[in-house]
């Protein structure tokens, strides 16, 4: 299947010559979508389990050192991504239907709050590095005596760094689908990269809003 | 078909994947699932004959005591190269990415895999992975074996982090591969080829895929903190800033001893296909067989404790790990009497394949019992670290999977190229590595027992015969390999023509043109029964009857 000679729009478009319909196509593309997230979660869970091993070691160095985060900036970062997963789903709704107009409205609306969540974590990042509030031997804040905290930082920045790299992958993905969504490629009878989209975003939400409590509520 | 039937009428006489269209681009740009099979296959072997080299370096500087001709650095950065380049670059990949692209979409009857665009990306981050971590050879080089332990690979002055990166590079390759295969298997059988009808290989690539995408994740995350640790010193396996370096051994061997089976599964796959072949019988445990891959896929995420032994692991993780460890015999003796029960009464020939699988069957049996007799804490206390481990993973991983690999490569090769490789001189090659891989590693099961510890440079004078008759039979299997790559490669050319099923298959591989058309298949195929019915006048098919 090429797109090389002009625009194919979701009516005229035809399945890959290996399928038997473009219906055989979404299922597999839904399936294989879902074994990449699991390979995510698997991805994911390495760090979990990283944080909970050094929660069972030195569970006052990790209270401590969690007051060092300001849990209203995370908690600002949460209600914006939950609203970007909001509209992402309605653009997913908005490509079934092939209403154009609303699929890149829609989309628009998901970048622009991810650019809100980055901007918030631009601020997080650039006040703890100035204080030297960095991970392992980059450590030189003075004001926090908890033995070790330098680790929890470790696992901060690693945990929110691959978030934050998922969420740019994700806002890369959202301008080819502009783009291709302004070529009047989705409709009913084609959405499957809105919809595999959709499921990447609200996973890479999901992620966030575990990692929220884990890192900044810490009791 | 539907809208595509014209598309049969492309396919002309004498048309096949091969010269289907012309040119090294077309080559390079294929989203056919068998010309990136065979590009894996070469990439592999280039890999594989570096690794090699690395191999015949180390029994070289061992073939007596004292040092010849290396410096102990020199030495450690050998076998690190020959582990990591083996393990990850060669064997990993070798069977479920070269042979199973090939074959797996041909035996569902499928025109392609499920998605052949990011079949040729895994094909290109693999190369990608590979020459980041092989670029290190003209760099620092890599002198931490290839297991990577922290806090030596925290702090070794080398140019391990590449290493790392391009390991982790790989990871990708081998996910994509396996989540492609899975869809592949779900979604893309031929009309008729039921659950139950799966051949015995697709079923083995099912279960390496679903261990692929499982295991693989684990492995990109921990190398990725150890890049981390190297480079911005994050200090999570650093004891110096309060991080734990068992944990690193926890992180890794959960992937890696997952992948110990990625290896392995696909080989028994394999043997599967070859033995009810070469004995013109139906396989004896045909659901056995498939139960027991998906028993040691799931039993291989439970046992990684077995390499933390020696770790200061608590001693109630010992005995359950060594306990768990002990249940893997059971779903491989059944592979290996069901097939054994296929031999029984039926009419064997001694094809070069089938002189495979006898091989191994010999030598995978001692390399899985004396994994058992290392799963036995107080028996593993006093061989870690030994040369009886180092025979004991040789003969399972070489043994094993080359031995598989070389079956299947031979069996498969009229299917490659539509020629026939030279049966004696492959019989002798055959022989040869029979014979080379044996001398080679048999004596460091004795060794190992008598106490001398694996990654020296040196070793003890009363070692010395051991290690002669281990270098000398590193030479026979080199010949023998050699042997066998100049069969091939000449018979591609010179070979006369095999024929489409020269060995009477019953798999749907076997049931189109050799070498296959573009799209597998003339006609799209329909299944009407199960891979090994062999009854009748089935039982004589093929060049011998």
């Amino acid at each position: 299947m090429s797109t090389s000679q002009g625009v194919v729009t979701s009516a005229e478009r035809h399945h890959a010559h290996h399928f038997e319909s473009g219906l055989a196509e979404f299922e597999a593309c839904k399936q294989g979508m879902w074994i990449f997230l699991v390979t995510e979660v698997l991805f994911f869970s390495g760090m979990f389990l990283l944080y909970a091993i050094l929660r069972v070691f030195y569970p006052s160095m990790m209270h401590d050192a969690h007051h060092l985060l300001n849990w209203k900036m995370g908690a600002l970062n949460t209600v914006i991504l939950i609203c970007s997963s909001l509209t992402m789903a309605l653009a997913v709704s908005a490509a079934q239907r092939g209403e154009k107009d609303k699929i890149v409205r829609y989309i628009w609306l998901t970048f622009l709050f991810s650019c809100g969540f980055l901007v918030v974590k631009f601020f997080e990042y650039s006040h703890k590095i100035h204080e030297g509030i960095l991970p392992g031997a980059l450590w030189h804040y003075e004001e926090l005596k908890a033995a070790k905290a330098p680790l929890f930082f470790s696992v901060y920045f690693v945990m929110t760094g691959i978030h934050g790299l998922h969420v740019i992958i994700g806002m890369a993905v959202m301008l080819w689908l502009i783009k291709r969504a302004k070529r009047n490629e989705f409709g009913p009878e084609y959405f499957t990269p809105v919809e595999m989209t959709g499921l990447y975003w609200h996973f890479v939400d999901l992620v966030w809003i575990y990692l929220f409590p884990l890192l900044y509520l810490v009791s | 078909m539907s809208s595509h039937s014209s598309e049969g009428d492309l396919v002309k006489h004498g048309d096949n994947y091969i010269n289907h269209s012309a040119g090294i681009k077309s080559w390079l740009n294929t989203l056919d699932h068998k010309r990136i099979g065979m590009m894996y296959l070469f990439t592999v072997m280039i890999f594989f004959l570096i690794g090699g080299f690395f191999a015949l370096g180390i029994r070289l500087e061992l073939f007596s005591p004292g040092m010849q001709f290396m410096t102990p650095d020199t030495y450690n950065r050998f076998f690190t190269y020959h582990g990591a380049i083996m393990v990850f670059m060669v064997i990993i990949p070798l069977i479920p990415a070269a042979m199973g692209n090939f074959i797996l979409p041909m035996q569902l009857g499928a025109k392609d895999v499920a998605f052949p665009r990011w079949n040729l990306v895994s094909y290109y981050i693999y190369v990608t992975g590979a020459l980041i971590a092989a670029s290190t050879l003209f760099l620092k080089g890599v002198d931490t074996g290839w297991t990577f332990y922290t806090p030596y690979s925290i702090r070794s002055n080398s140019s391990a982090t590449f290493v790392l990166l391009g390991a982790f590079i790989m990871g990708f390759s081998s996910i994509l591969t396996g989540l492609n295969f899975i869809v592949t298997i779900h979604k893309l059988r031929a009309p008729g080829l039921t659950w139950g009808r799966l051949p015995l290989f697709v079923w083995a690539l099912y279960a390496t895929s679903i261990i692929q995408v499982l295991a693989t994740p684990v492995l990109a995350i921990t190398l990725l903190l150890l890049i981390l640790e190297r480079t911005l010193g994050i200090g999570v396996f650093d004891p110096k800033l309060g991080g734990d370096p068992v944990l690193f051994q926890h992180f890794f061997w959960f992937y890696s001893h997952p992948a110990v089976y990625i290896m392995i599964l696909p080989a028994m796959g394999v043997i599967s296909e070859l033995v009810p072949v070469f004995s013109r019988k139906p396989i004896f445990g045909y659901k056995a067989i498939a139960g027991a891959t998906f028993g040691i896929a799931l039993v291989s995420f439970i046992v990684w404790g077995h390499h933390l032994f020696v770790s200061g692991q608590s001693e109630f993780a010992n005995f359950v790990f060594s306990l768990i460890t002990m249940f893997v015999a059971i779903p491989t003796g059944v592979k290996v009497f069901s097939w054994l029960g296929t031999m029984y009464k039926g009419s064997l020939r001694f094809d070069t394949p089938m002189l495979y699988v006898f091989g191994f069957l010999f030598v995978f049996t001692i390399g899985g019992l004396t994994g058992v007799f290392l799963a036995v804490v107080s028996i593993d206390v006093h061989l870690t670290d030994t040369y009886f481990v180092i025979a004991h993973f040789h003969y399972v991983m070489v043994g094993g999977t080359i031995m598989a690999f070389l079956g299947g490569i031979h069996y498969w090769f009229p299917k490659f190229s539509g020629k026939m490789y030279h049966e004696s001189l492959a019989k002798f090659a055959c022989w040869l590595v029979m014979i080379g891989f044996n001398v080679t590693f048999f004596p460091q099961f004795i060794v190992g027992t008598l106490g001398m510890p694996r990654r020296y440079a040196d070793y003890l004078p009363q070692f010395t015969n051991y290690n002669r008759a281990s270098t000398v039979g590193s030479w026979i299997l080199a010949l023998g390999l050699f042997i066998t790559a100049y069969n091939l490669f000449r018979s591609m050319k010179t070979g006369k023509a095999a024929g489409d099923n020269p060995w009477g298959g019953l798999t749907l591989e076997w049931q189109t043109t050799s070498p296959p058309p573009f799209e597998n298949f003339k006609y799209d195929p329909v299944v009407t029964e199960g891979p090994y019915e062999y009854k009748g006048d089935r039982i004589g098919m093929g060049i011998n009857a």
